[in-house]
């Protein structure tokens, strides 16, 4: 699987996001993160300090320090803004790469009478026909009614070899701003405008629509109650220490609330969320929503098509087998000269299986050769060489027939080979050098190589997958232990496969499934993570909840890690956040009240050297800590397939108790580097 | 309105069942079964209530064994703790005056003072004593009353009580007991 | 000392021993399928239905269950506040009491009635013996019950397929008849015979030794006491609580007050294993709180053993303080651990004289509320920290969280934020306010940090539902009687709304199977996870109040 990383940070994006990340200190904006909206309250009120010191009773500290809370605070909230601001960025920038191919073009409407009407594509509404010719962009999404083309989709998908799109079938869906090539269609329009595909693209990559998901609004409540305690805690404690005659400082407490709440996980939160969704994006698999990536990482089951997805679908050569009288060699040697001019994938594949067994043959022999191309008529392809040897490969019934016209034999245990073949599941294609036939070749669809190991890794990460085949059992069976699937369904008619999903579902699990065809689609809706393929009819795209612009149905897999890569990015930096707390308040509380309690020097452990430089430390080490993060929220945390008690484990030791040792450290240093200062 | 009836219905029951039955029912079979704890174990002479066993009483004689401090003047109707912080300036300075009037007392006492013997109980009417601070006092009732050091100790030993089970508990001296023999030994 | 250390150890191993067959019985008592305990319970039982007009097989959803606690509950509180109005006009009064004021017959009233038992009156002045029956003795077994009702219908809920989550007023007689009637029998008995007065005549006048009076207060005290530790609820009959003789006149009684205080809280938790068909999930759950328990039990052991330098100084060893001679101080330091932990309240030793250290841990623990807890709403608070760390970890694995196959969305955190935000905002509110108003700062009868501790120390208790007092504060005080009510009834009654509304949220929802995928809630690594979690947020939420406190305190020893 071909991960296609962009290269995802410019200077002009970083410039952008530094911009809007004052843009977003707008109150209105803010208090939509209610974390990082009390942090930007605290930062409001010290800068009311730096400008009247006596605001909020008489202050015991310098100007000098509640500038520096000001500016640590002011800088808290500019990084919690930055992350976001370069999350949303990089969404921004695809967008307006999207958005180049989306200029208006001017479409040719068939009226009622026949005529053609020039229109922009903005006036086009669902169920107008308009006529597409070669070289000109698709107006809108539809359906082709009439004709077939190659459609260069490169703009959406970013894949330049044209595809073939016709009327009928599973190929006839087009998507608006792409170019057609050759020949010419008639498409019916399935959208109204701004609600095109290319449309909701945009606005879902740019973030536009972006809503918060289940999860992060649990998230979320979750965070703003602990920043409610904390609010609480830092309230309640004036009086009291009042009572001790201890006066606190009002830019000290706001220090020491700022560094209890969970400011880390918040300030990165929204920046993890739109990351995720990018991250999906950049995979070229566009999600309808952040939901349907946060259920991808639920995922129990995985329903997959044989063909296409678990197989590469065009069958490829795995044997060569003799009739009576032919050795192996000369069988394999007939096979190689009748494909080495045989560009398709099955002729690719005979040469390799030949070269593989040891046979070769220099590729200029031919040079000069006619090259019979494959037709449905004929049904056979090779090559008529120069002098006059005439090798063919093909259906074994145009061979023979092929062979009787040059007055040749059929052997006898051709049709019986050609039968065996069959039954297991593989095309047999019969090979012939003038009038003799040599033998077969097997054809047999083939597992895509490393899909093994990734369904072990899903296996491994408690993900079950069931193949799902119109073949036989017996060939199933086959393909099925060799792809290492969990179960299959042989013989799977459409409804089979609604059946599976319900199946697994009953028994509370989330199935995930891939399709493409109209017929997919009542399975695609009934499935929690449905994938469907960008080739594929309107009605499968329009019942799944994402679309592989790439058509490979194989990134299933992808999503599904990046599911959970984006639940466990947000748990493991909330984990962090929430352990970095110990050592903020071992630095904090003794600092706050020793002038009158210097018994509590002893809660002194990291032995600051004062206690404004205690504050600040813990302050400065809070703010510093959200850019340092910044990479983990956009990239997501590293995952890597395994069972969940191991992966607990592993994440607890990384974010847990990293979480507890690293603010200790960092505290430690900071206060060395600010004595140093003083 | 139906489940407001249902719950006045209940509360009432329970109330019945729980506040008046129950604790009834239990005074009559305590009575038969232990008369005497269910009164409050009370001591009678010629008639005459001398007190509980179980709680003690203001010995101010120097003759007697006194109970350890209390609160509550030794008066149930008011049971009552000092409610002194352990660790504050007021407590320590109180006790180190306590502990040099002991030390007076009873010269023999020098670093190991009975921490039960300073310090005041938690109900008001601890009716016990360590063996140790019970036999902390005997050189002052020696002195006052002419008994023998040695009749005092012995009396001591007699009113110990050990573990209950052998595990539970502390060695204790019911004081009120033992003033009570020691009453009659003097006559 | 090694004595000290195989009391305590006896006492627990005997606690340890009774948790499995009592957890057995307790899942009995609850199963509504037919059980032997019908033949024996069933008349009984039927008539209670009948006379409450209830139907035995009418299950209620979480609204129909709060409701009903809350109906029934709320009727009690009026008939409670009503006796102690009128006790001087009302029969059992030999003593001759007057009627309680109003503000602390509220405070009273709401005491009782959430099972806290915090008492701002004295027992022995302040209430008739039909008071002490009435008033105190029957919500003793209803509050208690109420709260083990909802832990069950709480359980029901997140182990069953339905928003069925049984039917309240079954629960409640059931437990009443099954459980705490009898053994509040016979164990009231067993007091009786170790010293414990169980009498309906008025006080005596004794003439002392040395020839003074003394007026000796008793009356139905042993069948107050049992019912007392059964259901943690923990208002003593006298002021001076389970340090006075007569509530606990022999180390045996006060063996068996620590056994029943731990008796039904530890039990419900491996009831609770059993019911949601994980044993365990429950031992993983008791695990956690164990281990909290321990440090603190050690820390108080330890902390009463040593006494204060001050006190050491003048060879006085340990601190015998506010402590009985028959207990010493390790049964008192147990008592002190287990009555907190087990939000009980009642005290066999004066915390407010405990060493700073010592103090800080019944505080610490009723801060925590859910170091096994009492009358099942300690069970709660605890998995309502097994819900956040669930969401936490399972968060960690890149799975929706989720719990006994159930789905830890919005509306549960939502819920599970409510629960976790009434605690410290009961405690810390209130006493931030105690400290703005000069009137109610003067009820502290020690300065400096163990000022603070005196205060935070009733809100705690208060919101807690524990009811155990640093008795140092004067509480009975109208800004203290109303304050410290109103945070005893939020502190219930928030929590319970909550817990059982995402109990019916959970049952409704369909059960997601686990597999590898899944990281288990009942291994070691959770129990450790659970801890961390208890730990940090439940404890860093009020260090800064417990620094200007106890650890002050401790620190300028």
């Amino acid at each position: 699987m071909a991960i296609k990383q962009k290269k995802t940070l410019s200077k002009e994006m970083i410039t952008q996001a530094v911009i809007d990340s004052f843009k977003k200190l707008n109150p209105v904006m803010m208090i939509k993160n209610p974390v990082m909206f009390i942090v930007e309250i605290g930062t409001f009120i010290t800068f009311v300090l730096c400008v009247v010191p006596d605001a909020f009773g008489p202050s015991t500290v310098s100007r000098g320090y509640n500038v520096t809370v000001f500016l640590t605070l002011l800088f808290t909230v500019l990084f919690a803004n930055f992350a976001e601001a370069l999350a949303e960025g990089r969404g921004k920038a695809q967008a307006n790469t999207l958005r180049k191919t989306k200029s208006d073009t001017i479409a040719k409407l068939l009226q009622k009478d026949g005529s053609i009407k020039e229109v922009s594509s903005t006036q086009l509404r669902k169920g107008d026909i308009v006529r597409v010719d070669a070289g000109k962009l698709i107006p809108s999404d539809g359906e082709i009614i009439e004709g077939l083309a190659s459609v260069d989709e490169s703009a959406i998908t970013g894949e330049s070899a044209p595809v073939i799109k016709e009327a009928g079938g599973d190929f006839s869906s087009v998507t608006g701003g792409t170019r057609v090539v050759s020949d010419y269609i008639i498409v019916k329009v399935t959208t109204d405008p701004g609600e095109s595909f290319l449309d909701r693209m945009i606005s879902l990559v740019e973030g536009a629509t972006r809503q918060k998901t289940p999860n992060e609004i649990a998230l979320t409540t979750l965070l703003t109650v602990l920043t409610l305690i904390f609010l609480f805690v830092i309230i309640t404690i004036v009086p009291l220490a009042n009572y001790l005659h201890i006066k606190l400082d009002t830019a000290t407490l706001i220090a020491l609330l700022v560094c209890l709440i969970p400011t880390t996980i918040g300030g990165l939160l929204s920046a993890i969320g739109i990351t995720g969704m990018n991250r999906v994006t950049q995979f070229n698999v566009l999600a309808m929503s952040g939901k349907a990536v946060e259920a991808a990482g639920d995922i129990d089951t995985m329903i997959l098509d044989k063909t296409g997805t678990i197989t590469f679908g065009n069958r490829m050569a795995a044997e060569f087998i003799p009739v009576d009288g032919v050795s192996q060699k000369d069988i394999t040697l007939a096979a190689l000269q009748s494909s080495v001019k045989d560009e398709t994938p099955e002729g690719r594949s005979v040469v390799e299986l030949a070269n593989k067994l040891g046979v070769t043959w220099p590729e200029n022999e031919y040079a000069d050769a006619e090259i019979i191309e494959f037709t449905a008529e004929s049904r056979m392809s090779g090559l008529n060489v120069s002098n006059g040897t005439k090798i063919r490969k093909g259906a074994v019934d145009a061979i023979k027939a092929f062979v009787i016209t040059a007055n040749g034999s059929i052997p006898n245990d051709l049709e019986e080979k050609a039968n065996q073949i069959a039954k297991a599941g593989g095309t047999p294609l019969a090979v012939s050098i003038n009038n003799r036939i040599y033998g077969l070749i097997y054809l047999k669809d083939t597992v895509k190589p490393g899909l093994k190991e990734r369904f072990a890794e899903l296996r491994a990460m408690g993900i079950k997958t069931v193949m799902c085949t119109g073949d036989n059992p017996l060939t199933a069976a086959t393909i099925a232990q060799e792809a290492g699937v969990d179960e299959f369904i042989a013989e799977a008619k459409p409804e089979d496969k609604i059946e599976a999903i319900k199946r697994e579902q009953a028994q509370g699990k989330l199935v995930a499934m891939t399709g493409d065809g109209t017929n997919d689609a009542p399975a695609l809706a009934q499935a929690d993570v449905g994938l469907a393929m960008n080739s594929g009819t309107m009605a499968a795209k329009e019942a799944a909840n994402m679309i592989d612009l790439d058509s490979d149905p194989t990134k299933l897999l992808s999503v599904i890690a990046i599911g959970k890569q984006l639940l466990i990015t947000r748990g493991s930096l909330t984990t962090f956040s929430i352990a970095n707390d110990i050592a903020k308040y071992f630095a904090i509380i003794p600092a706050l009240f020793i002038v009158a309690l210097p018994q509590l020097q002893a809660l002194n452990i990291m032995r600051l050297t004062s206690p404004q430089s205690a504050i600040l430390s813990a302050l400065i080490f809070n703010a510093i800590i959200i850019p340092l993060l910044i990479p983990v929220a956009m990239k997501g945390a590293k995952y890597k397939a395994m069972d969940a008690n191991r992966l607990l484990r592993r994440n607890l030791l990384v974010y847990g108790l990293g979480g507890m040792v690293a603010p200790f450290i960092g505290i430690k240093v900071i206060d060395m580097m600010i004595a140093g200062l003083m | 309105m139906k489940s407001l009836y249902t719950a006045i219905r209940a509360s009432i029951l329970f109330m019945i069942v729980c506040g008046l039955l129950y604790p009834l029912l239990t005074t009559e079979v305590a009575q038969i079964l232990f008369p005497f704890q269910a009164q409050g174990s009370l001591v009678e002479d010629n008639g005459k209530v001398k007190g509980s066993v179980l709680l003690a009483q203001a010995f101010t004689s120097p003759k007697l064994f006194h109970p350890r401090a209390s609160a509550a003047e030794y008066d149930p109707t008011a049971s009552a703790a000092t409610n002194a912080a352990v660790a504050s300036p007021d407590y320590i300075k109180s006790m180190k005056e306590t502990v040099d009037a002991i030390k007076k007392e009873n010269p023999s006492l020098q670093n190991k003072i009975p921490a039960d013997l300073v310090t005041t109980s938690g109900s008001g009417f601890d009716p016990d004593l360590s063996p140790e601070a019970a036999k902390a006092q005997v050189p002052r009732i020696a002195k006052a009353t002419g008994l023998s050091e040695q009749l005092l100790l012995s009396l001591i030993d007699k009113h110990t009580k050990g573990r209950q089970l052998g595990i539970f508990g502390e060695p204790r001296v019911n004081v009120f007991e033992l003033n009570r023999d020691l009453l009659a030994q003097s006559k | 000392m090694s004595i000290g250390i195989i009391q305590v150890a006896v006492t627990l191993l005997i606690a340890l021993l009774l948790i499995k067959p009592v957890g057995s019985y307790l899942v009995n008592v609850f199963s509504y399928e037919k059980t032997r305990l019908d033949r024996v319970f069933g008349p009984v039982e039927r008539l209670f239905y009948r006379i409450m007009g209830v139907h035995e097989e009418q299950s209620m959803d979480s609204k129909q269950y709060v409701t009903a606690v809350l109906f029934s509950n709320f009727v009690m509180m009026i008939l409670i506040y009503a006796v102690l109005r009128l006790q001087k006009h009302l029969p059992f009064n030999p003593d001759g009491i007057d009627n309680m004021p109003s503000a602390l017959a509220f405070n009273t009233a709401a005491s009782f009635i959430t099972n806290t038992n915090w008492q701002a009156y004295s027992g022995e002045s302040g209430l008739s013996y039909l008071s002490q029956m009435l008033a105190i003795t029957f919500p003793m077994f209803t509050s208690s019950a109420t709260g083990f009702a909802v832990a069950i219908a709480f359980i029901r809920g997140i182990s069953g397929n339905k928003n069925e989550l049984g039917n309240f007023y079954v629960d409640l007689v059931r437990l009443i008849t099954r459980v705490l009637l009898p053994l509040s029998f016979i164990a009231a008995l067993f007091l009786v015979f170790q010293g414990v007065p169980q009498t309906l005549h008025g006080a005596v006048t004794a003439t002392t030794l040395e020839g003074a009076n003394q007026v000796i207060t008793r009356g139905p005290v042993a069948s107050l006491e049992s019912i007392k530790h059964l259901g943690t609820n923990g208002g003593g009959y006298f002021g001076t609580n389970a340090a006075h003789p007569f509530e606990n006149p022999t180390p045996l009684t006060n063996l068996l007050h620590i056994l029943f205080m731990l008796l039904l809280p530890t039990s419900l938790i491996y009831a609770f294993g059993v019911m949601i068909k994980n044993k365990r999930q429950g031992w993983s759950v008791f695990a956690a709180m164990s281990v909290i328990f321990l440090i603190m039990l050690g820390t108080v052991l330890f902390q009463e053993y040593k006494g204060t330098p001050a006190l050491h100084a003048m060879g006085i060893h340990g601190n015998m303080e506010g402590k009985e001679v028959r207990f010493g101080f390790f049964e008192s330091a147990l008592f002190t651990a287990v009555t907190t932990a087990a939000t009980t309240g009642s005290v066999n030793n004066m915390h407010d004289s405990l060493t700073p250290l010592g103090g800080f841990v019944p505080l610490a623990e009723m801060m925590l509320n859910n170091v096994f807890g009492g009358k099942g709403v300690g069970l709660l608070n605890g998995l309502l920290y097994v819900i956040l760390s669930v969401f936490i970890c399972g968060l960690m694995v890149g799975r929706t969280p989720e719990f006994l196959g159930r789905k830890i969305e919005a509306k549960e955190m939502k819920l599970a934020s409510i629960a976790l935000l009434i605690h410290p905002i009961l405690i810390l509110v209130p006493t931030a306010l105690a400290f703005l108003r000069p009137e109610s700062m003067a009820s502290i009868l020690n300065p400096g940090s163990h000022g603070i501790s005196e205060v935070l120390y009733a809100f705690t208790s208060g919101a807690a539902n524990n009811g155990s007092a640093f008795a140092g504060l004067t509480a009975n005080k109208n800004f203290y009687n109303i304050s410290i009510g109103l945070v005893m009834l939020f502190g219930r009654y928030i929590s319970i709304i909550a817990m059982l509304a995402i109990a019916g949220s959970l049952a409704t929802k369909s059960r997601v199977a686990a597999s590898v995928g899944t990281f288990r809630t009942d291994t070691p690594l959770f129990t450790v996870i659970l801890l961390m979690m208890i730990l940090i947020i439940g404890a860093l939420t009020f260090f800064p109040a417990l620094a200007l406190g106890p650890i002050a305190e401790h620190l300028g020893m």
